[in-house]
Order: C-alpha cells, then structure tokens, then sequence
C-alpha cells in the first residue's frame, strides 16, 4: 500500500498499537531547555524516577538567556530558572550547553547543526517551534511539560495519530522572494488554524530547491498555521547538509543510512487527508499587519479594511489587530514606520538568514531614531559570520551585534520592545505584546528586515 | 490528577477569536519554576482594563470560560493551562482549540470542549443576559447544558477515561514498559546518541 513521508515515519515508531487508545510513539531525540523543563525534572524526582535516555536527550540555554554578554544575569528569578537547569542536567546525566557554551544557541538551531536531526527520526521538545526539524524528514512537533516527564520517563508518548495534509506549491520563486515570504503568505492563505490536526508535506519545486536553513524557516512556521508538525521529503540538499557534521553516521554506517533516507519519500499515490495548493511564482515580499501571522499581506500592498472581511469572526479579529497596531485601513504597508528591527530567532537566526541581511546591509547605514539588533541562532553561527565578517557588516552600519539566544522573538529575557513601539521581525509570532507588553510586530524575512533598517519604513532591499 | 465527572458553575463569556498562549500567560511569567502560582499572570496584559470581563465583578467565581475560535494556539507552554487553573477554571469551551495547548489541557485535567461557533455564541448571549446562570459540563453523556438548552460535544474514549478515571499517563504508559524494551532492542543503528549511555 502506498504510504505518505509521515505516515512512514510513524509507523517505524509505534512501540504499540491497541483499538480505541492512542498509538505509543517511540521517541529519538528529545531536547531540553530551562522554561518547560523544571516541573517536569520535579515531576520525576517527586516520583522516583529516572531519566530513561540520558543518551537521546540534550539540553541548552536559550529563552532567558541575556544577548549582551555571556555571564551574568542580573535577573534573580531568571538566574534561578537557568541554574535549575544546570542542577537538573546535572543529577540526572543530560548533556548541557550552557550560556558561553561552543556549541550553545536556540534549541533548534543547535540540533541540526550538530547533526542530530536526521531523517526519519521522532524529535521533540517542549517547544512549540520544534516543528523545524521536519526540514530534514524527521516528525517532529512540540509538547507541553506533562509530555516532556513523560518522554524523560519512558521515552515515548501517547499519540493519537494526526491526519496527513500536502501543501504543494507550484512555480518557483521570484530572485528576490525567500521561503519566509512564502510561509508567510501561505499562512494568510489558509489562516493561522488552517493546519489543526495535520502533519503537512511541503511539496514541489520551490520547497526542493531550497537550501536547509530555507526549508527550516518554512517548517518553523508549521505551527504558525496550527499544524502539529511539517516536513519535507530529505534529498541531496539535505544529505549534503548533514554529512561530516559531528553527530551524523560516518563510514559504512553513512551508506546504509543513505540508502534509507533515499526512501523517506510518499510513495506514488499515496492520499493526503487535505491538500491546499500555493503559487510560489506569485509571492512578492509579505509582511504581516496584523496580531496573528495570518494576518498578513504583500509589502507592496495596503493595510486591509475590516469591513471588507465577510466572515464576522475575522472581521472583529482584524478591528482588535489595527486597533492595536495603531494602523489606519488602506494605509500603504510602505509607510509604516518602523522603531526597532530584529534579526535573529530559530525562524531566521541562521548563517543564511545574517548572509543575505549583510548583502542589503554592506555600503548603507541604519536610519536614525531605528534600533537594529542582530543576534545569531547559535554561538557556532556567530563564530561562522565573524570568521565571513558578517558582523563588521552589521556594526559598520550602525546595528547591534550580540550573542546567541531566543532574544526578542518571546518578550521573555531583557531584549524586549517598550509599549508602543513597532518592529520589523525576522521571527514568527506578531502576537500582541508578544516582544513585550504594548509592543507591535510585523513579521518580515531577513532582506526586507534589513532594507527596512536603512530607511526607518517597512521596505524591500529593491527600495534601496 | 483529579478526577472529572460532572461540573457546574458560571461562566466568563469571552468575546475573542485566536486568544493564543501568548496572551492566556505571556512570557514575561514563565520564569518561575514552580507548577502553581500563575494565577496573577492569567491574560495579565488585559487585565489593565477594568472593563476586561475576567475585571467583571458581575463574573467573578466563573469556572467555565466560553471562549471565541481558535482558543489555545501558539506557544506550547503548560503554563496557560495552570494559569486558568490556578484562576480556578475547569472547562473551557471553543469552536476550536490550538492542538498542544488541547493535548495540554487534556493532560492536567482542564477539560476542553468543543461546540460549534452558533453554540458558542448561544453561550455568551444566556450569560451576558444572566451572569448567574448555571452552566453543567457533564462528562460521562459528553453533553453542555445551561438555561434549558443542551449541547453535545466530542471527546475520544481514551481521553474521556484517563479524565473520568483520574489516570496519570506516565503510570499508564510503563504498564507498557517491556514494550519500549523490545522496542529499543531493533532500533537501527545509525541514530545519533547525544553521549555514550
């Protein structure tokens, strides 16, 4: 029978299957890191129980780390957060990269970096962005702090299976479009619940040739259209990625799994339980106007009219959001100006994403009054775009270069924006306060990031 | 967890679409290690406006929350699911609910139901008239009843068990154990492992 990517994968892991009860789903790695983590390290202790694999389980310090220096944090009840994690790691044998760490950054750039994230494997974390992985072939989605006891408790979780869904693009995209402009009008076309209950196969031309750090901008943002998880079949781009880096197979080892990974692909005929499709030829540069990453609309566009959306729900939804955003309908998206301008997260904080900032960015300054922060996925990628003199590019224009952390993505450590004030985003939630309370996010990519920082006004590198 | 049967309480009509968990506890909250104590966090950036309903005193003691679409989506963080808790909430209803805060909710014994948007709005309406109107969550017939009306909604088996039950998923799950050893035994043998075990 013909079978889809993510059915394959889950069938390879159920441990056991009985009527009328979810599939047990074994668990290859699981990824820690301080903010849902400590219930659940407590959950054990309160219980008697071990960590069951030590072994498939890695931690690191990203959410409520500072990004201006590398020890100390002033916050007390951060500190403690950060230190639990140490003392939790510690006791029960987890693998840690702390804050100043080589290997330390944003749990999910640091897993495919290492090598850890293959394909075909069951990844999770207590995060809701783990979907990112899926860019290697892998299922992988995020879980709540019971979920994380129980996969330290058993290394496994009870799922009920998901339903399956192809979002297939046709087209390829235009030169200066990236896969965060596509994602992204992709969530306006379905709206940000579109995926509930459905693993998602992106495919098509524009998906596969996509390098790694595009295809994990788009898995990223699964969840930003409700999806459980989202993936793409592996292929050469992906093995390439992967090999020689320090966790993948080597030697013979290599080559058998190779020759799995060539069949991690839906099978011919396979049936997705719902299909959507996108043209990818006709996405230009997309923002986001709005308070959910649904809300969104090409940068060459207006702000929309609430009375123009025929469903009441998403008429009322869309009068909070301007409301809120300080937006006046039909305004150009062009001449909204913007205060602060973050490049960084797990949506965008990778060497590609800081590479095509730098190239809008070389030869220009930041406009006045416009505060712009680079901070790397990782301290690896910091080190890489130091070593490319990417940073140079950064501080010679006036941004801020800082060290690796989750940052202003989650208005959680001190990288926050104040009430009122408008950012351009390169991460993946425009949730109100979400970069702080009060504060207003516009999801952008990398290069409309950086334009935008020259001229103080959402622009595209073009507008240069 | 507790057990849950049958609930009856007031309700807190809330008259927003796509509240994620952003706004339920923002991130600012969730430094603290502890599992209780996220009460004061609960939808804390609306809660400046003393006209916000959760401000109401007409509501206060509410245990069912009616919410708008979408409810729950967004940030994995159990966090939400305590902070309503922790207020003292016991159901929540929604036309539809963000998966891992649903998978979430299900776990520590906060019951998310389901009913379509016309019920919802049903809801807010017999509410909004009468504040003190009693609203009965009835697990076992899987059934929403308030003011006379009666409302059905879906619920797994398995789900509506380990809730009615009481059941820990961890304790159900190593009654499996020599399972997950069997499982291990054929693992293939590239997957990579974070140390040696």
């Amino acid at each position: 029978m013909a079978h889809t990517l993510s059915e394959k994968i889950w069938d390879a892991h159920v441990v056991r299957a009985a009527d009328g009860e979810p599939d047990l789903l074994y668990i290859d790695l699981h990824l820690l890191h301080e903010v849902t983590s400590p219930q659940a390290f407590d959950g054990l202790r309160g219980a008697g129980r071990a960590l069951r694999r030590p072994d498939l389980t890695l931690a690191t310090e990203d959410h409520n780390t500072p990004t201006d220096n590398l020890v100390r944090i002033s916050d007390p009840i951060s500190r403690t957060q950060i230190e639990t994690l140490r003392r939790n790691c510690a006791e029960f044998g987890v693998r840690l990269h702390p804050l100043g760490d080589a290997e330390q950054g944003i749990v999910h750039v640091i897993g495919p970096q290492l090598g850890l994230t293959q394909p075909g494997m069951t990844v999770v974390c207590g995060d809701s962005h783990t979907s990112t992985h899926g860019a290697f072939g892998a299922l992988a989605f995020g879980i709540g702090t019971s979920e994380v006891e129980h996969v330290m408790a058993t290394q496994t979780l009870s799922q009920v299976r998901p339903r399956t869904m192809a979002v297939n693009a046709s087209g390829a995209l235009g030169p200066s479009v990236t896969s965060k402009d596509l994602i992204l009008a992709l969530i306006t076309q379905v709206g940000a619940n579109g995926g509930q209950g459905h693993v998602v196969e992106y495919r098509g031309e524009a998906f596969a040739s996509m390098s790694m750090e595009g295809r994990m901008t788009v898995c990223n943002m699964s969840i930003e259209w409700g999806a459980k998880a989202g993936m793409i079949a592996p292929d050469d781009t992906a093995f390439a990625y992967l090999e020689g880096r320090s966790h993948a197979p080597k030697g013979k080892v290599w080559e058998q799994a190779l020759d799995h990974w060539r069949g991690l692909v839906t099978d011919p005929g396979a049936r997705f339980d719902t299909e959507v499709s996108i043209d990818a030829g006709a996405v230009t540069p997309f923002v986001t106007w709005g308070t959910n990453p649904g809300q969104g609309a090409p940068l060459a566009s207006v702000v929309p009219d609430p009375s123009q959306f025929a469903d009441p729900v998403e008429r009322n939804a869309a009068e909070r959001a301007l409301k809120y955003m300080a937006l006046a309908p039909g305004t150009p998206l062009r001449d909204v100006g913007i205060d602060v301008v973050f490049l960084g997260s797990c949506t965008n904080g990778r060497i590609e994403d800081l590479r095509t900032a730098a190239d809008v960015l070389r030869g220009h300054k930041v406009a006045d009054g416009v505060r712009m922060m680079v901070v790397p996925g990782s301290a690896r990628v910091r080190a890489q775009a130091e070593d490319e003199g990417l940073d140079k590019v950064f501080t010679d224009a006036g941004a801020e270069w800082r060290f690796a952390g989750c940052s202003m993505c989650l208005g959680m450590n001190p990288d926050k924006l104040s009430v009122g004030a408008r950012s351009a985003s390169t991460s993946n939630r425009n949730f109100e306060g979400r970069q702080g309370k009060g504060g207003r996010t516009h999801l952008v990519s990398p290069p409309v990031a950086a334009a935008t920082a020259v001229t103080g006004r959402l622009s595209a590198p073009a507008d240069l | 967890m507790e057990k849950f049967t049958v609930h009856t309480g007031r309700a807190l009509p809330l008259r927003r679409s796509n509240v994620d968990t952003d706004q339920i506890i923002p991130a600012e909250y969730l430094k603290r290690v502890t599992r209780t104590g996220f009460a004061d966090g609960l939808f804390s950036a609306w809660r400046d406006d003393p006209e916000f309903v959760l401000n109401r005193s007409e509501h206060a003691g509410a245990t069912v929350l009616v919410a708008g679409p979408e409810f729950g989506t967004g940030s994995s963080r159990e966090h939400a699911v305590w902070a309503l808790q922790d207020h003292g909430f016991k159901v929540v209803i929604s036309a539809r609910f963000g998966d891992i805060f649903q998978g979430n909710s299900l776990k520590g014994g906060l019951l998310p139901v389901q009913l379509p948007q016309d019920a919802v709005e049903r809801l807010w309406q017999i509410v909004e008239a009468e504040p003190a109107t009693e609203v009965t969550v009835d697990l076992p017939a899987r059934e929403v009843r308030a003011a006379g009306q009666v409302w059905s909604f879906p619920i797994d088996d398995f789900s509506r068990w380990r809730l009615l039950e009481g059941l820990d998923g961890i304790g159900l799950t190593l009654r499996h154990e020599n399972q997950i050893g069997v499982y291990e035994q054929q693992r293939v043998p590239w997957l990579p492992r974070t140390q040696a075990s």
